[in-house]
């Protein structure tokens, strides 16, 4: 009996199970699947907590409905991998062993590693928050219920951070909410970043940063912040520029679980370097990591999760039996990128092709526009939630090519 | 492919200035690329990290970020800001003939 063990339960733990059940026979293969947490949270839903748009129940499931039948799932702490061994060690002192491993186990918000934002936890000021949890959240709103205005400053403390267009929703979001609530004019929106623009590609980045003007937000571009000063109400960057802020709205420092580091697997950031197209760990040849745990040239988002997880599928197929794994995957992402008023914008790219304008072509559905403002972009987004519960997790097939396609987009020259 | 002559030697760079092929950079050019963004003198501290890098860089096949230089060379980032002031990710890999780090999407 060949043992599969996968370490994590969220988006990409969540579909490898459900892939590889189907396809592996029961008779020859245990999957057995650790997860500390048992709920499974919708967390593109996060981003619209703070507005009242969702509440908790939109975005929280049981993890267990998503696990099919024949996979064991244990709900336990993941205390040590010891990759020589082949065996990972779970809290009551139990250890798992192995014949591969896939480390699925995310990436989680590090406030304490910037000064002054450990805020975010239960001490210090209460005009320090994120998005990024669901508390966090859920604070927010209640924060926001009495905001009277002033200077709300959203800012990203370090790159990589998941799924990377969030903050540029929430202040999009905050314009349009605080325009319905009658406070804009009461409220300078200020959006800071360590990159050098409104995102990481150039004409996305051009595209997002012209939006940006349009609605009079504040960009403060490569600003890498070194603490929060509370009493003065403002964060500090190393460069010593200063932003003040009345309401701070922070993206923490993102870091891989702590195990994988403990192990030996982790880059400085706990994240697990890997071939950025089969996603074996370079260490280990039978180690992999997906999903936002991985170490790759790409966003870490669902999307990514999802197209990476299908073609691993195929290629872990083939390892198994002895074959060679195809270089396939290409670090295809897809976000949709609400913008207030009922509106969004749709980005697709991978590792070579930046965000471009054009068609996104669906069968059936589409098509939606490209880094676009129109009203099918954010129906595209609310019923995106919808097929994450019933098709995406649950490893049916979604009418979306796993691969980036050039159909439909323009070339910038 | 552009180049330009540093420290009295050809190496090709990009529209931004920084060299594209890091197998032309010796330990030799390192001060007049310095001098180029207003570093006039390296120290220890300095040579500490341009190793790393290059070492990194090796091993790697990609420049490290501000993070990896502080939790694996043990130099923390203040003091990347005062080795390479206002804009160390640039200057640190610049003077090391290696492309800036990437900015992850």
């Amino acid at each position: 009996m060949k043992k599969l063990l996968v370490l994590g339960a969220g988006t990409a733990g969540t579909m490898v199970v459900n892939k590889l059940r189907h396809r592996l026979d029961a008779d020859d293969w245990q999957i057995t699947i650790v997860d500390q947490d048992p709920t499974h949270y919708y967390q593109p839903g996060f981003l619209f907590i703070p507005f009242g748009m969702y509440a908790r129940h939109d975005v929280v499931k049981p993890k267990r409905d998503f696990i099919p039948p024949g996979v064991d799932m244990i709900q336990a702490d993941i205390e040590e991998i010891e990759a020589d061994k082949n065996r990972v060690k779970i809290d009551g002192d139990r250890w798992l062993q192995y014949d591969f491993l896939v480390i699925a186990t995310g990436t989680h918000l590090a406030p304490d590693e910037t000064p002054g934002l450990e805020a975010l936890g239960d001490e210090g000021p209460d005009n320090i928050h994120t998005f990024y949890t669901l508390d966090g959240a859920m604070k927010l709103e209640k924060y926001l219920r009495t905001f009277q205005g002033g200077k709300l400053v959203m800012n990203i403390t370090e790159m990589p951070f998941k799924c990377p267009v969030a903050p540029l929703e929430f202040i999009f979001l905050a314009d349009w909410w605080l325009q319905e609530k009658g406070l804009r004019d009461d409220t300078e929106l200020t959006f800071v970043t360590p990159l050098p623009g409104a995102f990481t590609k150039p004409v996305a980045s051009k595209a997002l940063g012209g939006m940006l003007e349009e609605k009079k937000i504040d960009l403060v571009p490569d600003f890498n912040i070194e603490m929060v000063d509370w009493d003065a109400g403002k964060i500090v960057a190393y460069s010593e520029d200063e932003v003040d802020y009345d309401l701070l709205v922070s993206i923490p420092l993102n870091m891989g679980a702590d195990v994988v580091g403990r192990a030996g697997l982790g880059d400085e950031l706990n994240h697990v370097p890997v071939d950025k197209h089969t996603f074996l760990s370079g260490k280990h040849e039978n180690v992999f990591a997906l999903g936002d745990a991985a170490a790759l040239p790409t966003s870490k988002a669902g999307s990514v999760a999802h197209f990476a997880v299908e073609l691993w599928t195929e290629n872990f197929l083939r390892y198994i039996d002895g074959l060679e794994m195809l270089e396939h995957f290409d670090g295809h992402a897809n976000c949709y990128i609400e913008s207030g008023h009922g509106k969004g914008l749709l980005i697709d790219f991978n590792y070579d092709t930046e965000p471009l304008p054009g068609k996104y072509p669906l069968p059936g559905i589409g098509p939606f526009s490209l880094l676009e403002e129109t009203e099918m972009n954010h129906w595209g987004k609310l019923m995106f939630r919808w097929m994450y519960w019933n098709i995406l997790l649950k490893g049916k097939e979604m009418p979306v090519p796993a691969l980036m396609s050039m159909a439909g987009k323009w070339s910038v020259g | 492919m552009a180049t330009e002559v540093i420290g009295g030697v050809e190496v090709h760079v990009d529209d931004e200035g920084f060299m594209t092929d890091p197998s032309e950079w010796t330990e030799e050019l390192a001060p007049a690329l310095a001098k180029e963004i207003g570093i006039d003198d390296l120290t220890d501290a300095h040579w500490k990290v341009i190793r790393f890098l290059r070492d990194d860089f090796a091993q790697e096949g990609q420049t490290a970020t501000l993070r990896r230089v502080s939790t694996m060379a043990n130099v923390p980032t203040k003091e990347l800001y005062q080795l390479f002031p206002k804009k160390p990710a640039k200057k640190m890999s610049y003077i090391s003939g290696l492309q800036k780090p990437v900015g992850c999407v």
